[in-house]
């Protein structure tokens, strides 16, 4: 009971109400408990993505890895019965070549798309624009993986005349594709963001829609069309399904878009299937996974950081 | 004409913001063209394939003939139980962060958890349904282990649409409910989710699309190349459409032409279908707003 | 004169938003059946007020209340049910709020939160309310349209029937009149004054001629301090005891 009852009735039969709590009560404390729960598990959910990585890789990446070798090492040797070796150096240049390309497809083109939605189209245009580049965004990955192989691999032998079409160069470019319309929705995102009085007012001083763009705009937008191009990098980098069916997936340091590598992602895609849970090779497409979960996760942690600088110059 | 009346200078800028103009709308087209002629081959060379029966029949000889039926039954199965699964946990955590959340470190955590959810590279989240659900929970290469591995992965959309559904019911409204002493939870029962229903509608038919199209995931957590007859359960493996036209394009000798193209664009015709729901949805919507 | 316990009796209050002081060491004494006037300046803590009267910190974690509220000789800072208390106590708003619901359900929102069921009962009290506001005579034959699309002044008069469904005690109103037409103003003052008859009411505004029209007594808040509470028609003739009031009511600054 209250420290406060009065004397008389009215006051403690309102003192007594104001301090049962009822039904409602109980119900609302429940469900508050239950969605606090439902908002945590996300942590929980990306600490056992980490966790559960690792338990299997553990074992390797402590006892039979050589990590000189790990990181230095062209030989990707892991069924080699006498002596397998557990070299990444040829996938990461691989991933490395196939998402430098697919940047050099998707940064220029989805830059100019989001610039062209946010800036010049108005109306109907610009909403039909969004809903395709919406659209391009949503096919899957191994869609795009089948077109890297069965479309872009005989256009590429034909055109010009080399004797594989399944390269960085096909990798690269249906990478491009895909990333690009994602990159597009954040970079016109990141251009809406900027104030239309920031335009009006450089407007009001007589500059053209093209210098307001360039002088305005763009500099304003910076940390966001930066956080969309990361995005895009993260994308390309942890693809898996598309690069495995379009890169040749051949071990190999490229010398030319020509050539074919093999990704990190692909890579454990591709040989996961035949291993057995606590061999060595298990233990290092495991020990794989983490070096990936790592870099994404610093990749998105930097994009994070960019973003929120953006709030702070507001 | 008033252009006459101009000075060279003007002249100047107006060919400049015509060019610039010019040069964006073609990066915005050459963005898109590419992709809409892929389509068209697609078109063109998987509806040869496609019939009634491509739909209903089982893959017979090794996979070189006969439908996609077990295919398709498989990945409705896996969707079903995956968003069983994401939606519940989805929604609440949305909640949590719409309404009841304070500015502090946990929801700046919970904040970055989610982004990295949604950017951690697929074949990651893989390892991790085959390292938790496969192994150490036991459920084997399973529905199960498939479903909650995609769960996983497609939690960050549900959650992302239904926050900005929620958000979107004006603030006043809770600040009514309050005042006539609803409670959080009833505020929101009763006044918040029935005015974001359909927003959060249109983020879990986005997640529904998202999850018939992974690959990765699934491929060592309960899809199967093959099997001749469809899921009992959620302990059984199963075919998948994704996982059936990567097995079709890579791994299977002699397969027709028509067949993984039929297999493809039957599998981008759901996808695409789905997002175009979400987004006529959403459009329809914002069209015909209560307040 | 009033000279019964006060209804509401406020000691020492002071609220802040983070750092920002909107409130600071208030007293003041709310009698049964009068309508208490609160005038000043905007940003001069009126509306921290009635948001602490209602115990609205519980759902904002930004702000923090200090001091003794006592509803009825019981002290609402350290009540355990806090919806029990804001079912006693209704609120109207500066800017109309409808629900996005049906004028019905608007006004039977919150007897249903109070556990009545049966669809009589639920009728009796929206049309009784609906009445009372001033509302009846143009809805009636539309209770299923939705509250929120009603216009301003319509929407005002619904959230007044909604906070009088909850059969409070107390009935805070915050600058009602702001968004809504001197007709329909006049109309709402109207039933004030009725309701004064049953029910004890908190009018803040920032029309000074409206609490001289409405208000038994009156408080001057200005810059988060209470300058002084004075009966109404004191203040406005003159006897005041701080020159600021005179200053405020007579229109020199505002």
């Amino acid at each position: 009971m209250p420290a406060d009852v009065q004397g008389d009735h009215l006051s403690s039969s309102i003192a007594t109400e104001l301090n049962t709590r009822g039904w409602d009560w109980y119900v609302d404390r429940i469900v508050s408990i239950g969605v606090f729960v439902g908002g945590v598990s996300a942590i929980i959910f990306i600490i056992g993505i980490f966790v559960f990585v690792t338990r299997e890789g553990l074992d390797f990446a402590l006892g039979s890895l050589d990590l000189k070798e790990f990181f230095t090492s062209i030989n990707w040797r892991p069924t080699s019965e006498r002596n397998p070796t557990y070299g990444i150096l040829a996938l990461m240049t691989g991933t490395a070549s196939v998402t430098g390309l697919a940047m050099l497809v998707a940064v220029p083109f989805s830059l100019g798309a989001a610039i062209y939605i946010a800036e010049f189209a108005s109306g109907r245009t610009r909403e039909s624009l969004k809903v395709l580049v919406e659209l391009l965004a949503a096919i899957p990955s191994v869609v795009w993986g089948f077109i890297g192989m069965s479309i872009m691999n005989p256009l590429i032998i034909e055109m010009f005349d080399v004797p594989v079409g399944l390269s960085v160069l096909n990798a690269g470019v249906i990478l491009g594709l895909m990333a690009a319309p994602i990159m597009t929705t954040i970079a016109e995102d990141a251009l809406k963001a900027v104030p239309d009085s920031y335009r009006e007012a450089a407007e009001a001083m007589g500059a053209t829609r093209w210098q307001v763009i360039f002088k305005v705009v763009l500099p304003a937008a910076k940390h966001g069309l930066m956080a969309a191009i990361l995005l895009g990098v993260g994308r390309g980098f942890g693809e898996t399904m598309a690069v495995l069916m379009a890169s040749g997936h051949a071990i190999n340091i490229p010398t030319s878009p020509f050539d074919s590598v093999r990704a990190l992602t692909a890579t454990i895609a591709a040989e996961l299937g035949d291993t057995a849970r606590g061999s060595d090779h298990y233990g290092v497409l495991f020990t794989l996974g983490i070096f990936l979960f790592v870099i994404t996760f610093i990749i998105n942690l930097i994009a994070d950081v960019v973003v929120k600088g953006v709030g702070r110059q507001k | 004409m008033s252009l006459f009346a101009r000075t060279g200078l003007d002249e100047h800028n107006r060919r400049v913001e015509w060019l610039v103009r010019t040069l964006f709308l073609l990066m915005t087209v050459l963005l898109i063209i590419p992709v809409a002629l892929i389509m068209g081959i697609l078109i063109q060379r998987g509806a040869p394939a496609l019939s009634w029966g491509f739909l209903t029949e089982v893959p017979t000889n090794g996979m070189t003939a006969g439908g996609i039926f077990t295919a398709l039954i498989g990945t409705v199965w896996i969707v079903a139980v995956a968003l069983l699964a994401s939606v519940p946990i989805g929604v609440a955590a949305a909640v949590y962060l719409s309404e009841y959340a304070p500015d502090n470190w946990l929801t700046r955590a919970i904040n970055l958890a989610i982004i990295n959810l949604a950017g951690v590279p697929s074949i990651v989240h893989a390892l991790f349904g085959l390292g938790a659900f496969v192994v150490f929970f036991g459920f084997g290469r399973s529905i199960l282990a498939a479903s909650l591995t995609l769960a996983v992965m497609t939690l960050p959309i549900v959650i992302v649409a239904t926050r900005e559904s929620l958000q979107a019911v004006p603030h006043a409204f809770r600040e009514a409910c309050w005042n006539m002493g609803a409670t959080r939870w009833q505020t929101i029962r009763r006044v918040v989710l029935p005015n974001s229903i359909s927003g959060i509608l249109t983020g879990v038919i986005l997640e529904v699309s998202r999850t018939a199209g992974e690959t990765a995931p699934i491929m060592f957590t309960g899809a199967a190349a093959f099997l001749p007859f469809l899921p009992q359960g959620v302990l059984d493996q199963t075919m998948a459409m994704s996982l059936h036209l990567y097995v079709v394009s890579t791994q299977v000798p002699d397969v027709p032409d028509a067949l993984p193209f039929g297999v493809a664009l039957v599998l981008i015709s759901m996808v695409l279908v789905m997002n175009a729901t979400s987004i006529a949805f959403r459009i329809y919507l914002r069209n015909k707003r209560k307040w | 004169m009033v000279d019964n316990a006060p209804k509401l009796s406020v000691r020492n209050l002071s609220v802040r938003y983070g750092d920002k002081q909107a409130l600071n060491g208030i007293s003041l004494d709310v009698f049964p059946n009068e309508i208490f006037g609160i005038i000043g300046p905007a940003n001069s803590g009126k509306t921290s007020f009635l948001r602490a009267l209602n115990r609205m910190e519980e759902f904002d974690a930004n702000m923090t209340v200090e001091g003794d509220i006592l509803f009825e000789g019981q002290d609402i800072t350290a009540i355990r049910n806090v919806y029990a208390l804001r079912r006693k106590v209704g609120v109207v708003f500066p800017l109309p709020v409808g629900l996005p619901m049906s004028i019905y359900e608007n006004v039977a929102f919150a007897p249903k939160l109070a556990g009545i069921k049966k669809k009589a009962e639920l009728d009796e009290i929206v049309e009784r309310c609906l009445i009372r506001a001033a509302l009846w005579d143009e809805v009636k034959d539309r209770l299923d349209a939705l509250g929120s699309l009603l216009s301003g002044g319509q929407q005002q008069r619904l959230t007044i029937a909604r906070a009088l469904s909850q059969n409070p005690e107390l009935l805070l109103l915050d600058e009602f009149s702001i968004a809504v037409d001197p007709v329909t103003t006049m109309r709402i003052e109207d039933v004030l004054k009725e309701l004064k008859e049953e029910i004890t009411i908190v009018l803040v505004t920032n029309l000074v001629q409206q609490a001289r029209r409405l208000a038994d007594r009156t408080a001057f808040f200005l810059e988060s301090e209470l300058i002084e509470t004075a009966e109404t028609e004191e203040l406005f003739s003159g006897v005041v005891k701080d020159q600021r009031t005179r200053d405020y009511v007579e229109g020199r600054f505002g």
